[in-house]
């Protein structure tokens, strides 16, 4: 039995350590730790609600506007005001734009480099060698697009402040709707720059992710996880939201259930917090730091969904969802194109390391082809915002989907004042510990099994986390 | 290819309009700073208590492109969201280049200091089997450093982690070096985020003329040197008194709760995202680039000044 740290875990947000038992040449068990506390929920208390949707901004760098869109999704039901259908427009613009260079992203300059060998020069060694399996012409080509894919995510940072004000860390999304009336110039802007961005997600980076799964197709067996998935959907297509691009809902022991968020508690047995605090759903949830905590862990709490781990991220919401594939889809599983294969085609496939990088990858196509449809559903002129006073007392929640997975934002207003405010994020529940029945976090139980062969470049572990976008 | 001081002060100082329509200018820049860093200036980036948004806004610089600044420009030795490396390997790797580098190499700091609970807040890794706090981080490598790049709200101020009640007791590069006698200069490049030119801006400068001048916040006078409010688009409905009072109305934001009479940025010409916008065309300025926020500004959509 060997043990073995990564620290840090880089190339994701945040600070993460992993450690894993190695046996026999695989994983037997795994222990994910958060390393970093800030303690926003507490920083939030006694602000007035409406700053909250700016100050949770800064949870994340790279996902701003998700929790930019869960905050004031929890205002708009805590005030009870609904922004009208530009509001709700724009706001999915800002969003869907932030998560095309959130997926571009994650693949080419945060996962791609367990895959492809980068260039001779700093940051790009020291590095992991050994196992690149790309011939020297492929991972060229791989290289070259690293570098066009930068732009491209610049741009699409461009696409975000159109309507944001700047990226990252939007203005534009308020309780109550948007900030800006949208204008037939900026319709056209959004649209030209969003077609750049759909060629390149059709034509290079979908084919590209396919074209280096060919070339590692075992990892379609690393990786399996929980198997219980959880979306809360997102998208909003219609101002009664009963339609979303992707859906609400979960898949749990294997069965499709509908989405009920009271089913939410939050464990800290393994977290460093009080422990009088375990167990509380995150409406109710404190946040009260127990550095010393001898049993603690990780900095991240232990959300549970019915009592069990649930995986969050593109490949929950994909199979939630089960839309249909692109043509590349097809191509690779060497089926006729005129077939139309749906996301749980890929049966046990879909669970594992590649299985989440394909379904970030077909995602941001669908988002993006969404978006164009979106942009010529606003009314040039029309409000995108209704005024809403704070009120006295309430409480609400919203929920959305962060690029990386569910996410949820409870508050309670008290005095016209934040009294609680607790956020309950993707990475928290892909990236946290065991909770208070021993059972492991998503990454945890998706590290357990992980072919390790070299324990001094541990591709697989490190491939295995990345996956997840953490 | 050379640039003199003042040239390069104009091009800093153009407006993005400009920058976009003199693109044979913006050459020489990429020209003079490959010039100016030959030898490849080594950059060493740390993240303490933040969020990697200054990260992600620098790689959303334009002119020069973030892929010249990386390949042709510095040399970036460590950086938590890029680099190929992980574990061990890294983490030596980074204490390895700043003992061989001592003296001559560039300390990019992003996020603020968790000085609470001994520095056990933030523990960005683990250095031959032994957990190194940011505290500790920063007390070996400030004094080896040239010169601090204190990056964003955090890394300059303390920012978002230290509003009230400051549960981490964050702080930020320039309290903390004074709490500890560090005597390594200190160039704060606030803003939350900073805006990628004020980064590869400052970064040029200091390559091609070493650090430049600062104003009493150890901010770059070049960057953080004008009034928003002063020279806001919308300052003419200011003088003729018509404020918009709800978001999308036309009119100075004042009464939206705007900051921009306290703020000095030079975002009201420079634009976000290769100015396709910015702040106050969008809503309002919340003061991001002043020491105190987020505190001193809230609430944010009050009128607090002016």
């Amino acid at each position: 039995m060997t043990k073995l740290y990564i620290d840090p875990i880089t190339r994701i947000e945040g600070h993460l350590k992993i450690e894993v038992e190695i046996d026999g040449g695989k994983v037997k068990d795994a222990k994910s730790w958060g390393m970093l506390y800030r303690g926003f929920e507490n920083i939030l208390k006694g602000r007035d609600p409406r700053d909250a949707a700016q100050i949770v901004q800064r949870i994340c760098g790279v996902c701003p506007t998700a929790h930019g869109t869960a905050s004031v999704r929890c205002l708009d039901n805590a005030f009870k005001v609904k922004p009208p259908p530009n509001g709700r427009i724009i706001r999915n613009l800002i969003f869907g734009s932030d998560y095309l260079m959130s997926h571009i992203l994650h693949f080419y300059h945060l996962a791609a480099l367990d895959y492809v060998k980068g260039p001779d020069t700093e940051p790009f060694i020291p590095r992991y060698e050994g196992d690149y399996r790309l011939d020297p012409k492929t991972n060229k080509v791989a290289v070259d697009q690293y570098i066009k894919a930068l732009d491209i995510r610049q741009k699409c940072h461009q696409m975000v402040a159109l309507f944001g004000g700047r990226a990252p860390h939007v203005y534009g999304m308020v309780v109550g709707g948007a900030t800006e009336v949208p204008t037939v110039d900026k319709m056209v802007s959004l649209k030209w720059r969003l077609k750049e961005i759909k060629e390149f997600i059709d034509g290079t980076y979908l084919p590209t992710v396919y074209l280096v799964a060919g070339a590692y197709k075992d990892l379609f067996e690393v990786g399996a996880g929980c198997k219980n998935l959880l979306s809360f959907g997102v998208f909003p297509l219609d101002d009664d939201e009963k339609n979303f691009l992707f859906k609400p809902g979960s898949y749990t022991e294997g069965k499709d259930l509908p989405l009920d968020q009271t089913q939410i508690k939050e464990y800290v047995k393994y977290s460093w917090y009080d422990d009088k605090t375990t167990g509380l759903h995150p409406g109710k949830g404190m946040t009260v730091p127990a550095p010393d905590k001898k049993t603690g862990y990780s900095y991240v709490k232990a959300p549970r969904y019915r009592d069990l781990p649930h995986e969050v991220g593109p490949l929950a919401r994909m199979w939630v969802a089960n839309p249909v594939l692109s043509k590349h889809a097809n191509k690779f599983l060497g089926v006729d194109a005129k077939k139309e294969i749906r996301f749980r085609d890929l049966g046990d496939k879909a669970f594992s390391i590649l299985g989440r990088t394909a379904a970030r990858a077909e995602e941001c196509k669908l988002v993006a082809d969404a978006m164009d449809k979106w942009i010529m559903e606003l009314k040039p002129g029309a409000p995108s915002f209704a005024k809403a006073d704070i009120p006295k007392e309430a409480t609400g929640f919203g929920l959305s989907e962060a690029p990386r997975g569910a996410l949820g934002h409870w508050i309670t207003i008290k005095d016209h004042k934040i009294d609680n405010y607790q956020v309950c994020s993707a990475t928290i529940w892909n990236a946290g510990p065991k909770d208070d029945k021993g059972q492991l976090g998503p990454i945890e139980q998706a590290l357990v099994g992980t072919p390790v062969k070299d324990i001094k470049n541990p591709f697989n572990v490190v491939r295995v986390v990345r996956a997840f976008d953490p | 290819m050379s640039i003199s001081r003042r040239q390069f002060l104009k091009l800093c100082g153009a407006t993005g309009a400009a920058i976009s329509v003199s693109g044979s200018l913006i050459p020489e820049i990429v020209a003079a700073m490959e010039k100016a860093a030959a030898g490849n200036p080594p950059v060493v980036w740390i993240q303490g208590s933040g969020c990697t948004g200054c990260s992600v806004s620098l790689l959303n610089t334009v002119h020069p492109n973030i892929a010249e600044v990386l390949l042709k420009i510095i040399s970036l030795k460590y950086h938590p969201t890029i680099m190929a490396s992980a574990g061990d390997k890294a983490f030596e790797y980074l204490f390895q280049t700043a003992d061989k580098n001592k003296g001559k190499f560039f300390l990019a700091v992003e996020g603020s200091i968790a000085t609470g609970a001994g520095g056990k807040y933030c523990i960005p890794g683990k250095l031959k089997g032994k957990e190194v706090t940011f505290v500790e981080m920063m007390k070996d490598l400030g004094p080896k450093a040239a010169a601090v790049l204190a990056l964003g709200q955090c890394g300059a101020y303390g920012g978002i982690p230290a509003g009230k009640p400051n549960p981490t007791d964050s702080k930020g590069v320039m309290d903390f070096f004074k709490d500890h006698g560090i005597k390594t200069p200190v160039i704060n490049i606030p803003g939350c985020p900073p805006h990628p030119d004020w980064m590869v801006g400052t970064i040029a400068h200091v390559l091609m003329f070493g650090i430049p001048e600062l104003d009493s916040d150890g901010r770059p006078t070049l960057f953080f040197g004008t009034n928003v409010h002063d020279n806001c688009a919308y300052r003419s409905y200011y003088e003729e008194k018509k404020f918009a009072k709800l978001f999308g109305e036309e009119g100075c934001r004042l009464e939206l709760g705007c900051k921009g009479p306290e703020s000095f940025s030079d975002c009201w010409k420079r634009g976000w995202n290769n100015n396709v916008n910015w702040c106050i065309h969008n809503s309002l300025c919340l003061g991001c680039t002043e020491p105190g926020y987020p505190d001193r500004f809230a609430p944010f959509y009050e009128k607090t000044t002016g």
